[in-house]
């Protein structure tokens, strides 16, 4: 899933100080997982920004909203008539949803959130990097662990010489992702596989080639024939 | 012969090598690079000039290398992954070529984290290994790394690093396999201070037939005082110093130590001349360049061939 924090207080403070009624909008999904910007979030950042406003002698009034999915126009639609009635949105989502909202609507809308990368569950409270949308997945030759995502050097053919008693060379609570590829290997008994080279990495589809999108022409076309049914 | 590299000709001739190193400054004294080269430069064969080393800034490898070059000198520049990408890297091999840089080492840089720029983007378009393929496809192919025909062609005698003692320890000879197969000719090792250890690996790399594919030069740095030995044993990632390296430095005194650090890197080469597929010595003499000459007399290795 996409990972997120809160961002600062003040900082957000600092992004809605020239409006008096605003609308926090939360996301159900991945931040709502974890706990950046799902409900309860809404609505603990709702209160704190109506107590430190009224600490401040400020006047402000702060709607409370979380749609299912924020990264999606359809549900984006469903805050038509609140966004009417606001100046101004901080919205909890991840940058995507963000970005949504800010598409659809003509107001500010500010990011009340810093989106961090996509990542998984290590245990209770705790989420870690595991991919990079590199385009072109290697999981299939790398035993199952990112060498994009999970190696600091982003390394095709590791590891390097800083890799000592399973740790990266960065710090000792960073594993080693090319100790753990060979490990992997070696449980799956594909050692042999280590030796190929990796050759280098083509970036276009990790990026590198401008901005990218997937087109489905089988959902896309469907979905202009319902608009043209409508 | 595949290139003009001094180096290449020493090795060819079935002679022991030397290599050492040579830090730019911080800074835009060039003389300082000089200084420090005239110090050590009838007892190599070339001089190594580091790339940001340690992911500090300073001077160009390539600049002081043709610095290097005007004063009639081999340099060995070297080109770290972090800091270019692929169009950057190859610009810079055609430019250091054409300038007289024939001898190069492709290594991937430490994390900017351990700099002075840890906000810096690293790039690490390529791995090492990529970085030795791509520079070989320059030099025996004529092609860029995207595919390109190159019009005179930079011929470069490539070098790698090798780490045998960072984890895990079986794959360090599978690596330096994969570096062999991508084509580098030359590596230098890390400091080797496990001496034992170093055997070990090497006679993994000699059961495999590696060493006669690619020269391997031993990393060689003498301890200046136990401080040093103790630093590098708990702060640099990689090292593996063993206790009596440490507690043979202890044994002498403080103002006898530098010495001590000597005497044991002489040691340590005249027990490796032994070692079979040791092709010779990278001294990395950190700071202390002026001992290069009385190391490598010391070790039996003065003086150098004409070759
Ligand atoms: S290889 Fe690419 S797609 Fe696969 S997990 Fe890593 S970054 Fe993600
Ligand atoms: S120590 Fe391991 S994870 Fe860290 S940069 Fe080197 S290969 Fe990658």
């Amino acid at each position: 899933m996409i990972t997120a924090e809160q961002k600062p207080l003040q900082e957000i403070l600092g992004y809605i100080a020239p409006y008096e009624k605003i609308l926090v909008v939360g996301c159900n999904e991945c931040v709502t997982v974890c706990a950046a910007g799902g409900r309860k979030e809404v609505g603990l950042l709702s209160s704190a920004i109506r107590l430190n406003s009224a600490k401040a002698g400020k006047k402000i009034e702060v709607l409370e909203h979380t749609l299912e999915r924020q990264c999606d126009p359809e549900y984006v639609d469903q805050l038509a008539e609140l966004a009417g009635q606001v100046d101004a949105v901080v919205s909890l989502a991840c940058g995507c949803g963000i970005q949504t909202v800010a598409s659809q609507y003509p107001i500010p809308v500010f990011p009340g959130v810093n989106t961090k990368f996509m990542g998984a569950s290590e245990s209770q409270g705790i989420w870690a990097e595991r991919c990079m949308g590199c385009g072109d997945c290697m999981l299939g030759i790398t035993g199952g662990i990112c060498p994009i995502a999970r190696c600091s050097k982003s390394i095709m053919n590791g590891p390097c010489g800083g890799s000592v008693n399973g740790k990266c060379e960065i710090s000792p609570d960073v594993d080693c992702a090319w100790q753990l590829i060979w490990d992997r290997l070696v449980e799956l008994g594909l050692q042999d596989r280590y030796e190929e080279l990796v050759a280098a990495k083509d970036w276009r589809p990790a990026g590198g080639g401008g901005p990218r999108k997937i087109i489905r022409e089988d959902l896309a076309s469907s979905k202009i024939i319902t608009e043209d049914n409508a | 012969m595949k290139t003009e590299s001094r180096l290449e000709k020493v090795l060819a001739s079935g002679q022991l090598a030397v290599t050492s190193e040579v830090g730019p400054p911080r800074g835009c004294n060039i003389d300082i690079v000089k200084e420090k080269a005239n110090m050590i430069k009838d007892h190599v064969d070339g001089i190594n000039i580091t790339d940001n080393q340690t992911a500090m800034v300073r001077m160009s490898s390539i600049a002081a290398g043709v610095a290097l070059k005007q004063m009639g000198l081999d340099p060995i520049i070297q080109m770290v992954s972090r800091d270019r990408n692929r169009l950057a890297m190859q610009a810079d091999i055609l430019g250091a070529y054409a300038l007289g840089c024939n001898t190069m080492l492709c290594l991937s840089g430490d994390h900017p984290q351990f700099g002075d720029h840890p906000m810096a983007k690293p790039v690490y378009d390529i791995d090492s290994i990529n970085m030795i393929k791509m520079v070989k496809d320059m030099r025996d192919e004529a092609k860029f790394q995207g595919g390109a025909d190159i019009t005179e062609p930079p011929k470069m005698f490539i070098g790698a690093a090798a780490n045998p003692f960072a984890d895990p320890f079986e794959l360090r000879v599978m690596r330096l396999a994969k570096k062999v197969a991508a084509g580098v000719d030359f590596i230098q090792t890390q400091c080797i201070f496990n001496t034992a250890k170093f055997e070990e690996w090497m006679k993994q790399v000699v059961d495999r037939g590696l060493d006669e594919k690619v020269a391997i030069l031993a990393g060689i740095t003498p301890m200046k005082s136990l401080g040093m030995a103790k630093y590098m044993k708990s702060k640099v990632p990689g090292m593996d110093i063993p206790d009596e390296v440490i507690d043979r430095l202890a044994g002498v005194d403080k103002d006898k130590q530098a010495e001590e650090g000597i005497k044991m890197a002489i040691e340590q080469m005249q027990r490796l001349k032994e070692c079979k597929g040791v092709k010779g010595f990278h001294i990395m003499a950190i700071e202390w360049e002026e001992k290069v000459p009385e190391l490598v007399e010391g070790a039996g290795l003065s003086p150098r061939p004409k070759v």
